[in-house]
């Protein structure tokens, strides 16, 4: 999927939407896909933790003498290590096609880190539709309505200033529009502060709210 | 008998135990006992309960009201000492699909605190007791329904657990998959190991189980061995067709006469429960000294139901269907 993301976007849009021809698009969008390809794999959680409770694996774990709340955690750490995965991929394709980001391995290091310390916030919120939903089929649907708009109506693909203004509006308080300043930011040089700054207080407030709420309901469901 | 007998070789004993889903009562009250190194079995159709019991003794869910204990150890108190004893194998086969069946064991091990070449030891020793040693390698989602219900059980057994709860372990099975489970069943009681076995089969419970606890809604209607309930329910059914559907009040009589219980008729079907095997015979010279020429006439076990009716006075269809019952009391658990 990242892949093909990949190729798509910086090839279909490239040469349209730029003047600079695809290259200059390609540096845009590569932190943007990067961000994008996470959000989609967190989604990926909340259908993989309905599905094994629904099959009883975690009846299974929860019947052995370890801890009641290891299968979650240990469902979430097995996530981050694909989202992880997913970053690697499509910087991977990135570098085939050229990519070469401005601020070396340093950038790649801390804006592969900024992408992860989001995608654990959201994940709890995808954890917590998993949970709390009847069918993977709707913690599915229930995914895709929030992810479209949160990954178009921002500065993934294209610059907010060109949104009509009610968009823009909407792009600017978007957390992944926050995710994607900072990582473009670190690779490709521009300001990182404050987008780092709301990417920290989106997360610490996403974690807030959907860390209790998941293991309710985890308590709950199990 | 009562629950509370037998106390001292008692593995798993259940007191008054409640539950209630959304204000829908799953456990009226439910008292059990399984004596160490026995089958204890629960018979009951969908939804009467099975499932629920067998979750709140597993440590999945707790009572509303009454108390558990299993080993000695109470449920909701020491769910933790409770679980280093226990196995348990769920209706669906609780196993990863995308894993090898090697490495679903591995997982659970590796879980339980085995060094890695003790897991790699006793995943092996384990697929090859359940006659899977040649799929060990492939991915589970290859595997048959039979083959996946072994391997779940072996799953549960990888800990050797001293307690082993089946909950329908033969259901969607067929009977040559139903029989190969029997027989592993069988060899877990040589290993010692107490067994709490759900079942909507008489016949599995017949073949399997030292003593039987019948379910209906929530509450216990019936306790004893297989022979003693057999004996409440008649061992097999006497099912008479006569050609001429006039004569079926002839037919009832007869039946009625020899086999000494009470005869149900159902589209020109005479039936009646019987104990004696002897009664076939003398069923036939009668019909045949009354010049009764029968369509239909045999001898066969009885259904679930029919054990339902003779217990309860009434059949055991007023109950959720099979796909609601046990999703609604996953779901809500």
């Amino acid at each position: 999927m990242p892949v093909m993301f990949v190729g798509l976007f910086v090839f279909v849009f490239g040469n349209a939407i730029e003047g600079g021809g695809w290259q200059v698009y390609r540096d845009f969008i590569i932190p943007g896909i990067t961000a994008q390809s996470v959000i989609f794999a967190t989604m990926g959680t909340g259908i993989t933790l309905n599905t094994d409770i629904e099959k009883g694996i975690f009846d299974r774990f929860r019947s052995l003498p370890v801890a009641r709340s290891a299968p979650l955690i240990g469902a979430i750490l097995g996530d981050m290590v694909r989202y992880l995965l997913t970053v690697m991929m499509v910087l991977i394709v990135g570098f085939a096609i050229g990519f070469r980001p401005e601020g070396g391995v340093t950038s790649i290091i801390a804006a592969t880190a900024v992408v992860m310390l989001f995608a654990f916030g959201l994940c709890w919120l995808s954890a917590f539709a998993g949970l709390l939903l009847r069918t993977p089929m709707a913690v599915q649907t229930f995914g895709s309505i929030w992810m479209f708009p949160l990954t178009f109506a921002s500065s993934t693909f294209v610059n907010p200033d060109d949104m009509p203004s009610w968009m823009a509006a909407f792009a600017a308080v978007n957390p992944v529009t926050h995710v994607v300043d900072a990582m473009r930011g670190l690779l490709m040089g521009g300001p990182v502060a404050g987008p780092l700054l709301w990417t920290v207080v989106w997360t610490a407030g996403l974690t807030a709210v959907f860390f209790p709420l998941a293991t309710r309901a985890y308590k709950r469901r199990s | 008998m009562n629950a509370f007998e037998g106390d001292e070789a008692a593995a798993i004993r259940a007191d008054g135990l409640v539950k209630k889903f959304k204000g829908k009562t799953a456990l009226a009250g439910v008292d059990l006992t399984a004596r160490t190194g026995t089958v204890l079995g629960v018979l009951g159709p969908n939804g009467s309960g099975k499932t629920t019991t067998v979750r709140i003794l597993s440590t999945l869910l707790h009572p509303d009201e009454g108390r558990a204990t299993v080993g000695g150890y109470d449920v909701v108190r020491q769910p933790h000492q409770v679980r280093r004893l226990i196995g348990l194998t769920g209706q669906y086969a609780a196993v990863d699909d995308e894993l090898s069946g090697t490495q679903n064991l591995l997982l659970i091990a590796r879980l339980l605190g085995y060094t890695r070449p003790g897991a790699r030891r006793r995943a092996a020793e384990l697929l090859e007791r359940f006659a899977l040693s040649d799929a060990a390698d492939r991915p589970v989602k290859t595997y048959s329904g039979g083959m996946r219900r072994r391997l779940d059980l072996a799953a549960s057994l990888v800990g050797r657990p001293s307690l082993l709860y089946l909950d329908e372990p033969t259901t969607g099975l067929d009977p040559h998959s139903r029989n190969e489970m029997w027989d592993v069943v069988r060899g877990l009681l040589d290993d010692g190991v107490t067994v709490l076995l759900t079942t909507q089969y008489l016949e599995e419970a017949d073949q399997l189980t030292d003593d039987i606890v019948v379910l209906d809604h929530g509450k216990v209607i019936s306790r004893g061995s297989p022979d003693q309930l057999k004996a409440r329910a008649g061992t097999q059914v006497l099912q008479v067709q006569p050609v001429e559907p006039g004569e079926l009040d002839r037919v009832v009589g007869i039946v009625e006469l020899v086999s000494g219980s009470e005869a149900r008729t159902s589209s020109s079907t005479a039936s009646a429960a019987v104990t004696d095997p002897a009664v076939l015979p003398e069923v036939v010279r009668r019909l045949d000294d009354q010049g009764i020429s029968v369509a239909e006439l045999t001898l066969r076990k009885p259904s679930l139901d029919e054990v339902f009716l003779a217990l309860t006075g009434h059949p055991a269809d007023d109950v959720p269907s099979d796909t609601t019952a046990p999703a609604f009391e996953r779901t809500h658990g």
